[in-house]
């Protein structure tokens, strides 16, 4: 595995009002690796997010993605640099097919045409699973299909960074399984993730490095064995 | 100096119309600053209330503003139903904000048009009997019909303030926007709190229309000049902070009144327009999606 | 529907059109037709941003005014001939949908909306003050003294206006199946998405408001030869605002025909209907079936016919 930095968050800061969501955050993370991202409802995890895909744009600090300085940049030239994420709330476009949803990242960040572009969809759509039902309008999938489009959603904009928030909130055990291989799977093919969970058994057999978030600050960052025996987490987690 | 005193005069003027204006905008930071509704047709209830203050002045001799007053339940039950019709049609199945705007669109329209039918182009009037005097401060003249939509347009501001601040029902609604599940812990149910919001929002619209009639003749396109000047004053005034509204709308009559005075009064509309923008353009970022 | 059908469709239409016309040779239906095919115009062009990118804009006498006063400020200048007019009409208004669009969309769709609706009112504000234009008592023009290739000036605007509606539809449909298109309609279905995917919206967006504004103005710009007598208040209706946001909410605004069908149906109903009701009783129905068909019917007359369509195969 690689030890080169892929993406570098420096003192990344944040504020609505009067609210401090974020302060001064510092992340690294490496190419090729599984990220976890962990902390309290309310710890800025989002809005971290947030920051990194340019949905909002940080106060203070900076932005480093694969030698790029992306601090300033929208959050579309962002995607096509290659950093692309999930929402916690899925978003699809639900006037389109599921296939069609894929056709936007593919056509827009992955800059494919004609029918290449229908090929590279397809493909993805079976990793994931999504396959039969590529002519189904995306309004009307079951929960863990609209997660499942969200993930084959940001795959088809070919990022080398993929930001997963949250995606197994409020799902079965097997389902939460399902998407754990999945997200394995994407990895193996390169691709650095970041996961942003609750569910701990996940993000403990999942991450190779997490780090903590509490009330906007990074509280904590190690192994998962390390994190499990921090006794600063399980404060922020259990309170005094 | 003739340019002092009509500078002075100016100002005065832009004091006491800001008082009105907040009167008017009170709807539009509940319903839009509070509950996120964007009544464009908000206006056009302050005309349906003037014309009502109109007919009750020629018809019953009524002094304006007790008509407003008489009818504030009835706009306010008014509010309550198309808060509903809204609900049910937009807001429960997450539809796009393009209908639910088309649909107050709609509504601004028929309720424009129905004045129209009814009362014709011609501006209406209210005679009351203290509405034609002045007095002077100096070299400065103060109307009375300026004056007092300026004072009960204060009063109803302090009123809808201490009833946000102070009691249950108010201090509900502004927690609905931002937190619905908190307020359904407390006891109170989100629906019914919105439904009372824009019941109250407007009821307001009563008295507004009541004060504008006050102040000159009408005709029911006027409506259109006071969308740009409500939503100026919302968002000048921060969404939904009524102390913020009153100054917002002062700073606004303040501007169109030296605005009409020195360069015509025809340019007074634009000036809304203007703060519009500038308010838009100076709001912090992370202003999409709020 | 493919490119070719298309412009056999359109083609078909025109000359069919054409025929009737010089068959009926009546002054009467050039002038309502004229009418009609200008709100085909209006109509197609509001939807670029309202239906395909979920924008609202109000302030359609705005975009379409503006057109038609420059033609009237070519005419009064230069004597300028009508292609002149329309062209700088199109790119007058199209600059003025690319400002407003810089100017507010980076914000919430709403304080869009609301900027059109000020707009209107600050525009029509201008050119009452303006008196070179003819100010609020207006102004008179002549018609040029022959029309070329037809034997009223009527009849030729009349075929002019076919032609801009011809080109207003195709600039939709061809929209509506590029990659600009879908780009729109991620940008109406979810915005914040649409960005994260990499859609560069608020050049699209852009993109959207002037080529909107630009066919509004189009639509303006023979306006002045047409009426002879321009004065603000008419330039300005209420009629243009409502018309071209409820006939495409009517026919249909996911899709290029939404608006044709809408303009056809509500403008041909309204030019029957002004002979016998008043102008406000007829402005306040279509009020009335906006709201209608918002709340029971949003997705319009297509949407209706393709429900029915879905269900009679299953």
């Amino acid at each position: 595995m690689s030890a080169e930095t892929l993406l570098e968050v420096q003192g990344v800061t944040k504020r609505f009002g009067g609210f401090q969501a974020l302060g001064a955050v510092d992340l690294r993370v490496r190419q090729g690796e599984r990220f976890g991202l962990i902390g309290p409802n309310g710890s800025g995890k989002t809005t971290l997010i947030n920051c990194i895909s340019g949905t909002l744009r940080a106060d203070a600090g900076r932005i480093v993605f694969a030698g790029h300085d992306i601090t300033a940049l929208p959050a579309y030239r962002r995607t096509r640099l290659g950093i692309s994420r999930t929402f916690q709330i899925p978003k699809p476009f639900v006037s389109m097919t599921v296939l069609q949803n894929l056709l936007i990242p593919v056509e827009y960040a992955g800059r494919r045409h004609g029918g290449a572009m229908l090929d590279e969809a397809m493909g993805i759509l079976e990793l994931m699973g999504l396959a039969t039902k590529a002519r189904v309008s995306s309004a009307a999938l079951t929960q863990i299909e609209m997660r499942k489009l969200e993930l084959a959603r940001a795959m088809a904009a070919r990022p080398r960074l993929l930001v997963s928030d949250e995606a197994m909130a409020g799902l079965s055990s097997t389902e939460v399984d399902d998407i754990l291989t999945i997200l394995f799977e994407l990895n193996k093919r390169g691709i650095t993730i970041i996961m942003i969970e609750h569910i701990m058994r996940a993000v403990m057999r999942f991450s190779e490095r997490i780090a903590v978030l509490d009330a906007g600050e990074k509280i904590a960052e190690g192994r998962p064995d390390e994190i499990l025996a921090d006794a600063r987490v399980e404060k922020a987690y259990l309170g005094e | 100096m003739v340019a002092l005193d009509l500078l002075l005069n100016a100002l005065a003027a832009g004091i006491l119309l800001g008082g009105f204006y907040a009167a008017v905008s009170l709807g539009i930071a509940v319903a839009f600053g509070l509950l996120d509704v964007v009544n464009i047709a908000h206006p056009v209830f302050v005309m349906l209330g003037a014309y009502v203050t109109y007919i009750m002045n020629v018809r019953f001799g009524l002094d304006p503003i007790l008509t407003g007053l008489l009818f504030t339940p009835v706009f306010y039950v008014l509010g309550v139903v198309l808060y509903r019709v809204y609900y049910m049609s937009f807001e429960r199945k997450g539809a796009e904000s393009l209908r639910g705007l088309v649909f107050f669109f709609g509504i601004l329209f028929i309720v424009e048009v129905s004045l129209l039918l009814a009362f014709g182009v011609d501006y209406r009037m209210v005679e009351a009997s203290y509405i034609g005097k002045t007095f002077q401060i100096g070299p400065v003249g103060i109307a009375f019909r300026l004056l007092v939509p300026c004072v009960i347009g204060m009063a109803l501001t302090g009123a809808l303030y201490l009833f946000l601040s102070r009691t249950f029902y108010g201090r509900a609604i502004q927690a609905v926007a931002q937190d619905s599940f908190a307020l359904r812990l407390m006891g109170a149910n989100p629906f019914r709190v919105k439904g009372i919001a824009f019941g109250l929002a407007i009821a307001t619209a009563a008295l507004a229309g009541a004060l504008l009639v006050m102040i000159g003749p009408v005709e029911p396109a006027m409506n259109r000049e006071y969308i740009g000047r409500v939503f100026a004053v919302a968002v000048l005034g921060g969404m939904g902070s009524i102390g913020g509204t009153l100054v917002a709308a002062l700073i606004l009559g303040i501007a169109e009144s030296l605005t009409s005075t020195f360069y015509g009064p025809s340019w007074s509309v634009a000036v809304s327009f203007g703060v519009l923008l500038l308010a838009l353009a100076v709001r912090p970022s992370g202003l999409f999606g709020r | 529907m493919g490119g070719r059908a298309f412009a056999i469709v359109a083609l078909m239409l025109v000359v069919a059109v054409l025929v009737v016309s010089s068959v009926l040779d009546n002054q009467y239906f050039y002038f309502a037709g004229y009418v009609v095919l200008q709100y085909v115009v209006l109509a197609t062009a509001w939807n670029i941003l309202g239906g395909y990118t979920g924008y609202v804009n109000f302030g359609t006498p705005a975009f379409f005014a503006l057109g038609a006063y420059t033609a009237v400020v070519l005419i009064q200048s230069l004597t300028a001939p009508l292609p002149i007019q329309l062209v700088a009409g199109a790119i007058v208004s199209g600059l003025l949908g690319l400002a407003l669009g810089y100017l507010t969309l980076r914000l919430r769709g709403v304080f869009f909306s609301i900027a059109t609706l000020a707009l209107a009112v600050v525009l029509q504000t201008m050119f009452v003050n303006w008196d070179y234009t003819g100010g609020a008592r207006g102004i008179t023009l002549a018609r040029p003294a022959t029309a070329p290739l037809f034997d009223s000036y009527v009849q030729f605007l009349f075929v002019v206006m076919l032609g801009l509606a011809v080109l207003a539809v195709a600039t939709a449909w061809w929209i509506e199946r590029s990659w600009i298109g879908r780009g729109l309609a991620a940008i109406r279905d979810n915005e914040e998405a649409a960005e994260c995917m990499g859609v560069p919206t608020l050049r699209l967006k852009l993109v959207a408001t002037t080529v909107s504004g630009a066919l509004m103005g189009l639509a303006g710009a023979p306006f002045p030869y047409y009426v002879t007598f321009v004065e603000p208040t008419s330039v300005f209706d209420l009629n243009y605002a409502v018309n071209s946001l409820a006939m495409p909410m009517i026919g249909g605004s996911t899709t290029w025909i939404g608006p044709v069908i809408g303009a056809v149906l509500l403008g041909t109903a309204q030019q029957i209907a002004t002979v016998t009701i008043s102008s406000a009783l007829n402005l306040l129905l279509v009020g009335l079936i906006l709201v209608a068909f918002v709340i029971l019917a949003p997705e319009g007359i297509v949407g209706l016919v393709q429900r029915l369509a879905r269900r009679s195969r299953a």
